[in-house]
């Protein structure tokens, strides 16, 4: 019996020895494989491609003139071997071709709709920033700089915007001298009129068409590169991938809106200017046509896609009113330097206005809580727009909303009215006026107009260093596709700014420091594999989509993607929520690639497919936008996260931890994309709490 | 030649015959108002425009612009014609400040020149043609009655359907100048913002004038005809 | 305020260019009269698509009246019966229940259909590259402020700059001219010192440009600045005209 126990007991022993033997094998290479994991993570941390903003030496005022005294240039007789695709005809995309194309550069420019004079650039209602101090109130350069800076919540790169304000005064010249019919005094001179986030006069305004006026500008000087054949103009394409060969951009596929066929197209460089992705919410001020999907191109393709979360919300819009609606419109800033924005005090009031009882021109001045002019005297309804809205935000969920939703506040322009007159009013706002009623049906002189926050453009977009290059070689991105300028939030007037900077000023300089080195590259064949394989991808990706044949129309996607979008990655955004929007994002994607129904044939002319196509990188960008704003741990600029506000409930940054640009990486489909940081080094401007109260 | 070629060339062509046939409107009608004042004043007159040199080489000058004019009316109008394209519009509406003469010039037009060869063949017919035939040694008409206008006027608006016929000629001609007259000072350059409304009333003032003096001729033989 | 009205649609569809057209009408229930136009047709799009029918084509863009993309023939009247205002701010509150809704393409030599409702107004863009510009380089400009402009023809060149290249004028024209086009970019840079220089040139070259597209002759009907969406006036086509002719007489 004893033999036999310590004979069990043997055999236990042996066993617990080898189990703990085993064990301890096992832990071991556990811990080796997570010390070779930390390793690799940290090899590859350390071999990552930094992120090189390439901004040149020397003081803040000097770099660009720097840069331009060092830049390798193209000489003629070159620049005519050379060929440069510009994707996209807005401010940025026409007076770039444009001017490449006046330099003596081909060009190949692309544009989806029939014109190229349609570009949205041409919806830009109030104005134009230049620093040209015409009105002797104290403006200057540095001081375009620094609110732009400031507006921005220090979320961009110094050097940059120090460039745009010096490049700002000569777009001003540019335009005049192209007949562009900005307003005058009655002396013959440059009217201008002041926007938020400023307290100086430095907009430069023609009627409240200044976008019009200004693409319009660059539309005619592309118009004659056009009849000089300089420029060949492709209307009615829509750029569908960008062709990588051995690193470096080198063409585009297309699809030919009108027959529906795919195009292969060869160039040194490639330009792409096509806005910004706000119509990932469906409803934005957008235009519909409006997409990211050029972006998406480029980033699938390599280039990092930088603060996709910053997108900014417009607080003078016209409010929704149907499930029916299409789209959102907005009214000028510039209406807020007359009109004043103002809610009841008292919440019957309110109630009363959302059950249509009461009007707003029924409620006494004492009754009014005109909020802006009582949180931020020094700049009164003057306040860059992300705190305009979200102060319009905090008054509607507090139940002070003035319209049937409950979702609207009132901008009043009866004190504008006694002051000035009607005539006055109607000669500043006429147009605006009547577009407000035209869609509301209700006369603003009488009653105060309503208006909401709506999505409205977005800062975010392709990293590019100085030279506008993206992280792909030769592959340039300008105006609102790009990231740069505007940090967390962009002032009013600035935008129209940015896409001329880029396009006349900029990019046909930094671009010449890469071409140069390109004079002897020949014109490549569009049959080489990489343009063969690219075709072929894109192909392969319409006819999947054509294939589902699903039950659901591509508008009710997007929609719902868009209420996803507004709730949870609007305007007040929360760790909880964002997790729940990616979530949903991922159910609305496997909807759209199961269920979706695309009538008509590819290979003609098919509004279905377009937008489904443009939807399907909505869906990305909608996720890659959520993925940002949950990293993004701290409250800036059009990047609102509740959890980081002052008792007050302004937005409150978080310096130390999260002051870098956001870098996303492609890593494949259905990956998840690698974050990389640009840091953000401010040398010449002290961050600062934004303080637009004193 | 742009005044062949191009399309504001052929409208200037339209605009000049047009307003030079204006003018000789005014003076055509001033000449009748005097058949009202004084029979012997008006029969100077028509004796005066007979077959003289220069009256007949003013009427050369005259017929050769009412070819002009008509021949580009319907050169522009078949132009304008296949600008229109193949297809046309199922509905068409009006616009409110749009003058209906504007739409209609061709066929106010073509009324006209009906109503001018009636004319031609009651007055230019019996009186300067037949003067020109005599005095070319052929007998065509009456020579004795070829400088009595006030007979034919008489012989003529004695008629009732005459009378209806030359108030329906002079109503589209009515029509056709109250467009016409402002349309040529337009297309010469001649208006902008602040005399558009001045230019309308000119040329509504001038049709008026116009139609009215013919028209007074023709109703005060006819009613004197009744008497 | 706010109601529901029922309407007929008859839409012209047609499958491309060479394609022969024709009418297909459309019932439509439940239409709320704050809804744009666009948007009912948006509305008519989702049940064709819910039906597996292919949708109605049709230009549109920006949908707040400023990029001309739109260009619908509604009830006799490009962009609709409603004055000055684009297709796109065209609002179902100026129909009324029961109605019936013709809905026509552009018709114009010069503006092909390309399919159902979308034409190709490329001539529009040919008119403008022939001369609808200054030629000036970007870089090397004076100053913004260098030579002062008076008000009123700054006010004035505005008004003309105001064109959206909808192409409306042309459509609604019984002669399809598209003098009010040309006329509207003339007057613009004639009346500003800097486009002054090039006038009599750029009044030649684009008229010359206007006549080789197959565009019709002006009478002066007014029907275009009528139909305009941006109300741009007829007395632009008589400066057009004086430009031209000074042009011509000086050569």
């Amino acid at each position: 019996m004893a033999k036999k126990t310590s004979k069990q007991e043997l055999a236990e022993a042996a066993e617990l020895v080898k189990n703990t033997v085993v064990d301890a094998v096992l832990e071991a290479k556990e811990k080796a494989e997570e010390v070779v994991k930390e390793t690799v993570k940290a090899v590859k941390a350390a071999t990552a491609p930094a992120i090189d903003a390439k901004i040149p030496e020397g003081p803040l005022a000097e770099k660009w003139s720097n840069y331009k005294a060092h830049q390798k240039l193209v000489n003629p007789a070159n620049k005519r071997r050379l060929d440069v695709i510009v994707v996209g005809t807005g401010l940025a995309g026409a007076s770039a071709a444009a001017s490449l194309a006046e330099m003596g550069f081909n060009v190949l420019n692309f544009c989806i709709q029939d014109s190229p004079r349609r570009a949205h650039s041409i919806a830009a209602q109030g104005g134009i920033n230049a620093a040209k101090n015409y009105q002797n109130d104290g403006d200057s350069v540095y001081r375009l700089f620094y609110d732009t800076i400031k507006g921005g919540d220090y979320r961009a790169r110094e050097a940059n915007v120090y460039r745009l304000a010096e490049v700002s005064n000569n777009i001003i010249d540019q335009c005049v001298a192209q007949g562009v019919p900005f307003a005058r005094e009655y002396g013959g001179l440059l009217d201008n009129r002041s926007f938020g986030g400023a307290q100086v006069s430095r907009t430069f305004y023609a009627k409240g068409q200044t976008g019009q006026q200004l693409l319009l500008g660059a539309y005619s000087a592309l118009s004659r590169q056009i009849g000089k054949g300089k420029v060949k103009m492709y209307s009615r394409y829509e750029m569908l991938d960008v062709v990588v060969i051995d690193g470096r951009a080198r063409g585009i596929i297309a699809r030919n809106l009108v027959t529906g066929r795919i195009e292969r197209f060869f160039a040194h460089a490639v330009v792409v200017g096509t806005g910004g992705y706000g119509n990932a919410f469906f409803l934005s001020t957008n235009a519909m046509a409006s997409n990211g999907s050029a972006a998406m191109q480029m980033y699938r393709k390599g280039a990092y896609f930088a603060n996709p979360c910053y997108a900014q919300i417009h607080p003078t819009c016209i409010p929704v009113h149907g499930a029916f609606q299409s789209k959102l419109t907005l009214m000028s800033e510039s209406l807020r330097n007359d009109g004043r924005i103002w809610v009841p005090k008292k919440l019957e009031d309110a109630k009363k206005l959302q059950a249509g009882t009461l009007k707003g021109r029924d409620i006494p001045e004492e009754d009014r809580d005109y909020y802006l002019e009582r949180r931020y005297p020094a700049f009164g309804n003057l306040v860059p727009r992300d705190v305009a809205s979200r102060a319009a935000k905090e008054r509607c969920d507090a139940g002070y909303g003035v319209n049937a939703t409950g979702l609207a506040v009132f901008l009043d322009f009866s004190d504008a009215i006694k002051r000035l007159g009607k005539d006055v009013v109607e000669a500043k706002y006429g147009n605006l006026f009547q577009m407000y009623e035209k869609i509301v049906d209700e006369n603003p002189y009488e009653d105060p107009m309503m208006i909401f926050p709506a999505i409205h453009y977005t800062m975010g977009g392709i990293w590019v260093d100085y030279e506008l290059q993206t992280s792909v070689k030769g592959l340039f991105c300008i105006g609102e596709a790009n990231f740069s300028d505007h940090g967390a939030n962009r002032l009013g007037a600035s935008a129209l700014m940015q896409g001329l900077a880029d396009g006349y000023f900029v990019l046909p300089y930094t671009i010449q420091n890469y071409l140069a080195d390109q004079i002897s590259v020949p014109r490549m064949s569009t049959d080489l594999p990489e343009f063969a394989e690219a075709e072929k991808a894109v192909q392969a990706k319409i006819d999947k989509l054509m294939a589902i044949q699903g039950k659901r129309s591509v508008d009710s996607i997007h929609r719902e993607l868009g209420l996803v979008m507004w709730d949870f990655v609007g305007m007040g955004r929360t760790k909880e929520g964002l997790e729940t929007a990616l979530t949903k994002i991922k159910a609305i994607k496997k909807e759209f690639w199961s269920n979706v129904f695309i009538p008509g044939k590819a290979d003609d002319l098919n509004n279905e497919l377009e937008k489904a196509l443009r939807l399907s990188d909505f869906i990305e960008i909608g996720e890659l936008m959520a993925r940002d704003a949950l990293m993004r741990e701290e409250s800036c600029g059009g990047h609102f996260r509740e959890e980081y506000q002052t008792p007050e409930g302004e937005a409150l940054r978080q310096d130390d931890k999260v002051s870098f640009a956001s870098c996303w990486k492609y890593t494949g489909e259905d990956q998840e994309p690698e974050l990389l940081k640009e840091e953000l080094n401010y040398e010449f401007v002290k961050r600062q709490t934004r303080n637009y109260k004193s | 030649m742009w005044l062949v070629n191009s399309s504001i060339g052929r409208k200037v062509v339209m605009s000049i015959s047009g307003t030079a046939l204006v003018l000789f409107l005014l003076f055509h009608a001033a000449m009748n108002l005097v058949a009202i004042i004084s029979e012997d004043g008006y029969n100077m007159i028509c004796e005066f425009l007979g077959a003289n040199w220069y009256a007949l080489v003013a009427t050369a000058g005259l017929a050769f612009l009412v070819v002009v004019h008509i021949l580009y009316a319907f050169y522009i109008t078949m132009q304008n014609y296949r600008a229109r394209g193949k297809e046309r519009y199922a509905v068409s509406a009006r616009q409110a400040d749009v003058e209906w003469s504007s739409k209609n010039m061709l066929a106010l037009g073509v009324i006209i020149v009906l109503g001018l060869g009636l004319h031609l063949f009651n007055f230019w017919y019996k009186m300067q043609f037949t003067e020109i035939m005599h005095m070319a040694g052929a007998s065509a008409g009456d020579i004795a009655l070829a400088t009595d206008g006030v007979y034919w006027i008489k012989e003529t608006f004695s008629q009732w359907y005459y009378v209806v016929l030359y108030l329906v000629w002079l109503g589209a001609l009515w029509f056709h100048l109250t467009h016409g007259v402002w349309s040529a000072l337009h297309t010469l350059g001649l208006n902008n913002n602040t005399w558009m409304p001045r230019v309308k009333c000119i040329s509504n003032i001038v049709s008026t004038l116009v139609v009215l003096m013919f028209a007074s001729v023709v109703v005060y033989y006819f009613v004197i005809s009744l008497i | 305020m706010e109601k529901a009205i029922n309407i007929t649609l008859k839409v012209w569809r047609q499958a491309g260019p060479k394609a022969k057209g024709g009418f297909e009408t459309y019932e439509l229930k439940n239409i709320s009269t704050d809804s744009s136009f666009l948007e009912m047709l948006d509305v008519l799009n989702e049940q064709l698509v819910s039906e597996r029918k292919e949708p109605i084509a049709f230009d549109h863009d920006c949908r707040e009246g400023i990029c001309g993309m739109c260009s619908l023939y509604i009830n006799g009247h490009p962009h609709g019966p409603d004055a000055a205002v684009t297709t796109c701010q065209l609002h179902m509150r100026k129909f009324k229940d029961g109605d019936t809704i013709t809905v026509e393409p552009w018709r114009s030599n010069a503006f092909p259909v390309i399919k159902d409702l979308m034409v190709d107004r490329g001539a529009y863009d040919k008119i403008i590259q022939a001369g609808g510009f200054v030629s000036v380089n970007t870089g090397g400009v004076p100053d913004a402020n260098a030579i002062p402009i008076p008000k009123k023809d700054a006010d004035e060149a505005m008004d003309a700059a105001s064109c959206i290249g909808c192409g409306a004028c042309a459509a609604a024209c019984k002669n399809g001219s598209a003098m009010l086009f040309v006329a509207a970019k003339v007057s613009q840079l004639a009346l500003l010192p800097q486009g002054r220089v090039e006038a009599a040139a750029r009044a030649k070259a684009m008229v010359a440009k206007m006549d080789e597209l197959g565009f019709g002759n002006c009478t002066n009907t007014g029907a275009c600045a009528a139909e305009c969406p941006k109300s741009v006036s007829l007395s632009n086509i008589a400066r057009l005209n004086r430009e031209f002719l000074c042009a011509k007489f000086k050569d």
